[in-house]
């Protein structure tokens, strides 16, 4: 377990900034506790720093996972974000979408949502901007980035894709293996 | 000319009286339904019971017997009775049976239904037809298989042709007939219409009925009284079954048979066959029937009463019933119950002891797949494991470790009680497993738990100090058979050997793991998901003995059985009543045990021989009383000092006066200068002490008083050095005790100078509060 390098960070930061913006610093100046970031096994652990200090006593081999796993590194320094982050996403999502029933089991095959199930959508959403994306019932299915913006997702003919998809939470069954 | 003779007999007067046996056939022959019935009958009597009662019955007019027996001797005895034609005649039209095959029968051999009348009246059929509820359709089948004499069948022959002509002058009506047939008892061929014909057969027909009573409580009678005994498979017969492949209902109802048997056992049993016996084939019995390893069914059997280990045995065929845990973290059971209910689930609140369970009874969804369950808000659960985090009701914000902690169930349900603040552990030795773990904590939004890969056995060497630990340690699985069959094969006693070896090992390291001083823990929760006593009870008395400084406490858990305090033979700890039993068979959740400790003290005493029951004593009453245990043992088996000075002085003075060297000094002082010499003595190696001492004595007895600063000074070295000695010898004894290697000796003369000198140093830096004791002494 280490912290993360500066580029480490400026990575993983781009990438968290697509789906929640700015309120990256809400994640890190928490009124409650102190939470930091540390990496293990290529991984970006998002962790109290009393718990943090504790899992000190693990070993680097037996240590697997401490507070909320976010993502990993490629090989290549790409940072890929997990369905695992969904929780904190959603909370400080910036745009957002709602996916009507019909569109719910499709999404949570694994793929893209269509026009024909967009329920709703927030205002002024650019073009490939990274988006959360939840039920109806306000509960977070996943998230993906956009195809069109607000503007010319209303212009679309309902086959068509409105948002790309990226992870869902049903990849808690189909791919628990790359999860962990 | 005979027939023409008969013919003419039945014209003119009325035909000879029945025989009783006839008419009983006669009767055994009618409608199909009756005679089933009488079959079935037949079919749990016995044959002699059956012949008991042919005979019985042919002094009656019951014709019950005659129908009923199967063999052929009955047939036969019908038969020969039915030679006489005397007896043939006064049959009430009533009993006489119908012919219900009708036309097929009479093409049987006419000895089969002598006296079948093809058409009888109705209503008086119908009559009878109550009290003929056992007449048996063997009558019938009888008939059809019996081999009978010709002489007789020609003479059953000519009644039936009687009766067939009969028949056929009165067709539809018996009256004729009836009248013919009208006065048996009496014997007298042409018997006098003493009264109405009709009187006389409505007096006979309740007769009949009277008599049929009688009899049918006699046979119930005798049908309970000669129940066979049953008889246990020879040993022979089990060999024999043990080659061919025995008939599962057979084999079913040599189950039911002994346990008839043990219930009542004075009463049913065998005299020549024990008890073991029984016990032992229905062992063997439950293990053919129910697809168990020999070993494992007799484990599991002799964990019950009698009648619970068939509920047992039968509650592992089934499987429980779906229970849920909702995810407080993410939602209310309500609003989950709801979201389900509004997919079409059927689903209830599991029990009052819980309030995040919800039961599934059926549906149409994948329980295991709905986006409910992918968001985070459930968890697939038996609600027996619901049970050991109950037990251990973490609070929030401390540490609580859980030692087997895959798929996650568990771990889920501490982190939702703690409510994500403080931290928990989640440790697993099976890292294929650790990933569905990890892949749990992470949908049900865990967020304060750090997952490790790790033998539990290590655990406080990783890290310890916690508040509380969950132990839901790697058992047999003979609780959750109904989940995992083949548990009931692939158990061997080996198997059990190694599992409970890990878990008294994984036990003591979760009570090491605990720290006894926390403000709102100290406690550690043992549960597996099995019900055989060496995996539970057995477990918590070793962790009872091995560590004196816990101690049982009640679960907090309202039902279920409370755990063995002894069990055939083994004693347990009285405080084993505090852990809880569950079974599929009481409580309709998996086979578990959950017991629940407290670290009272953090200190572990030393491996003592014996140990105390474990009572919560505080680290300094144990300390202390482990001092005084020691004491004792030096009082016991050390030396009395002033005594023995006493002793050597005088042997010193004796052999120095044998040997010719004056003694001059006092007893008194000659003691002193004993001591002095054997202390500095001591000082050189030597092999034993009692010549390190004489031989002390011997250099030094002969320089004289005069030097008394060298002597107090040697004597002060001296009772330095002997004091250490003795106490390096007591300590000796100690050590060796503390060390485990028990060597105790009582007298430490013998012990090697070797292991005191290197003792000594031991002892030394070990007790010197010990050695100052002793100075005491």
């Amino acid at each position: 377990m280490r912290p993360l390098t500066e580029e480490e960070t400026k990575i993983f930061f781009e990438k968290l900034a697509k789906y929640i913006g700015r309120n990256i610093v809400h994640l890190i100046d928490r009124p409650d506790e102190p939470y930091c970031f540390r990496l293990q096994r290529d991984r970006v652990f998002y962790v109290s720093e009393a718990i943090m200090k504790r899992a000190t006593c693990v070993g680097r081999d037996n240590l697997l996972s401490l507070g909320v796993c976010f993502g990993k590194f490629t090989k290549t320094l790409k940072f890929k974000l997990h369905i695992t982050a969904l929780e904190y996403l959603a909370q400080y999502a910036k745009y957002k979408i709602w996916v009507k029933p019909s569109g719910e089991m499709p999404f949570l095959y694994g793929n893209h949502v269509l026009k024909a199930h967009l329920g709703r959508i927030t205002e002024d959403t650019p073009e490939h901007q990274g988006v959360v994306i939840y039920s109806m019932g306000d509960v977070p299915l996943g998230f993906g980035v956009t195809a069109r913006s607000t503007q010319d997702c209303r212009k679309l003919d309902p086959s068509a894709i409105c948002v790309f998809h990226q992870a869902d939470v049903g990849e808690y069954l189909r791919d628990e293996e790359h999860l962990t | 000319m005979g027939t023409r003779g008969r013919q003419a007999k039945k014209q003119q007067r009325e035909p000879a009286p029945l025989d009783e046996s006839t008419i009983a056939r006669i009767k055994g022959v009618p409608v199909g339904a009756k005679a089933k019935n009488g079959s079935k009958k037949a079919a749990k009597g016995k044959a002699g019971a059956s012949l008991d009662r042919n005979t019985k019955k042919a002094g009656n007019q019951n014709g019950k017997g005659g129908a009923r027996g199967k063999t052929q001797k009955s047939v036969e005895e019908v038969s020969a009775i039915g030679e006489s034609d005397d007896e043939e005649a006064t049959l009430p039209p009533a009993k006489r049976s119908k012919d219900i095959n009708g036309k097929p029968k009479q093409k049987r051999t006419p000895a089969d239904e002598p006296e079948v009348e093809p058409e009888l009246d109705e209503d008086s059929w119908e009559d009878l037809d109550d009290g003929f509820d056992d007449v048996e359709d063997d009558g019938m089948d009888m008939w059809d298989d019996a081999e009978l004499e010709d002489d007789e069948d020609g003479l059953m022959g000519d009644e039936f042709d009687d009766l067939e002509g009969s028949s056929d002058e009165e067709n539809g009506g018996g009256q004729t007939l009836a009248m013919a047939f009208g006065s048996d008892e009496e014997g007298s061929d042409g018997s006098e219409d003493d009264e109405l014909e009709v009187e006389k057969q409505a007096r006979e027909l309740d007769e009949q009925a009277k008599e049929d009573e009688r009899l049918a409580d006699e046979e119930l009678q005798t049908n309970i009284a000669q129940r066979e005994v049953f008889v246990l498979p020879s040993g022979q017969e089990i060999e024999k079954d043990a080659q061919v492949a025995e008939d599962v209902s057979l084999v079913q109802t040599r189950i039911q048979e002994i346990i008839r048997v043990l219930n009542n056992f004075k009463e049913l049993k065998d005299p020549d066959r024990p008890r073991s016996e029984y016990i032992d084939q229905l062992i063997k019995d439950i293990a053919t029937y129910y697809g168990y390893n020999d070993y494992l069914a007799e484990k599991l059997f002799h964990l019950f009463p009698l009648s619970e280990a068939i509920e047992f045995f039968e509650a592992n065929e089934v499987p429980r019933p779906v229970v849920i845990r909702t995810n407080t973290l993410k939602t209310r059971r309500r609003d989950l119950a709801q979201a389900l209910i509004n997919r079409g689930v059927n689903l209830e609140a599991v029990g009052k002891w819980s309030k995040v369970g919800l039961q599934i009874f059926d549906s149409p969804v994948p329980i295991g797949a709905t986006p409910e369950y992918l968001a985070g808000h459930y968890m697939l659960q038996a609600a027996a494991s619901f049970l050991p985090v109950m037990a251990l009701a973490p609070q929030e914000h401390e540490r609580v470790l859980d030692m087997c902690a895959a798929p996650g169930g568990k771990t889920t349900y501490i982190a939702a009680l703690l409510k994500n603040t403080g931290c928990l552990f989640a440790n697993d030795a099976n890292k294929d497993r650790l990933k569905s773990l990890m892949a749990n904590c992470h949908r049900l939004g865990v967020k304060n738990s750090v997952v490790c890969h790790y033998d539990g056995r290590e655990f406080p060497g990783v890290i310890g100090g916690f508040d509380r630990v969950l132990l839901d340690a790697p058992c047999s699985g003979t609780g959750v058979i109904s989940k995992d069959p083949s548990v009931k094969i692939n158990k061997s006693d080996e198997d059990f050997r190694m599992l409970t070896h890990v878990q008294k090992e994984l036990i003591l390291s979760a009570i090491d793991s605990v720290d006894a001083t926390s403000k709102t823990g100290g406690y550690i929760v043992y549960s597996t998901c099995s019900v055989t006593v060496e995996e539970n009870e057995e477990v918590i008395e070793y962790a009872l003995k091995k560590r004196p400084n816990v101690k049982l406490v009640p679960t907090g858990l309202e039902f279920g059985r409370e755990g063995f305090v002894s069990f055939r033979g083994k004693k347990f700890h009285p405080t084993l009543s505090h852990t809880r039993r569950y079974y599929p068979h009481t409580q309709n959740m998996d086979g578990f045990y959950v017991a629940k400790l407290k670290k009272v003290s953090n200190k572990v005493p030393g491996k003592t021989s014996t140990e105390s029951e474990a009572t919560g004593e505080d680290s300094n009453v144990k300390t202390s009383s482990k001092k005084t245990k020691v004491e004792e043992q030096t009082e016991s088996y050390g030396f009395d000092e002033e005594e023995d000075k006493q002793y050597i002085a005088e042997a010193e003075r004796k052999r120095l006066k044998r040997k010719g060297i004056k003694v001059t000094a006092t007893p008194s002082k000659i003691t002193e200068e004993e001591e002095a010499e054997a202390k500095s003595a001591s000082a050189a190696p030597t092999e034993t002490k009692q010549k390190t001492q004489q031989n002390g004595q011997a250099i030094a007895g002969e320089p004289s008083i005069g030097k008394k600063q060298q002597q107090r000074a040697d004597k002060k070295a001296a009772k330095k050095a002997a004091l250490k000695r003795l106490k390096a010898g007591e300590e000796i004894e100690v050590d060796i005790d503390e060390n485990g290697a028990v060597d105790a000796k009582a007298s430490t003369g013998s012990a090697p100078a070797g292991q005191t000198k290197s003792a000594k140093g031991d002892a030394r830096e070990n007790h010197p509060a010990k050695k100052r004791k002793r100075a005491g002494n």
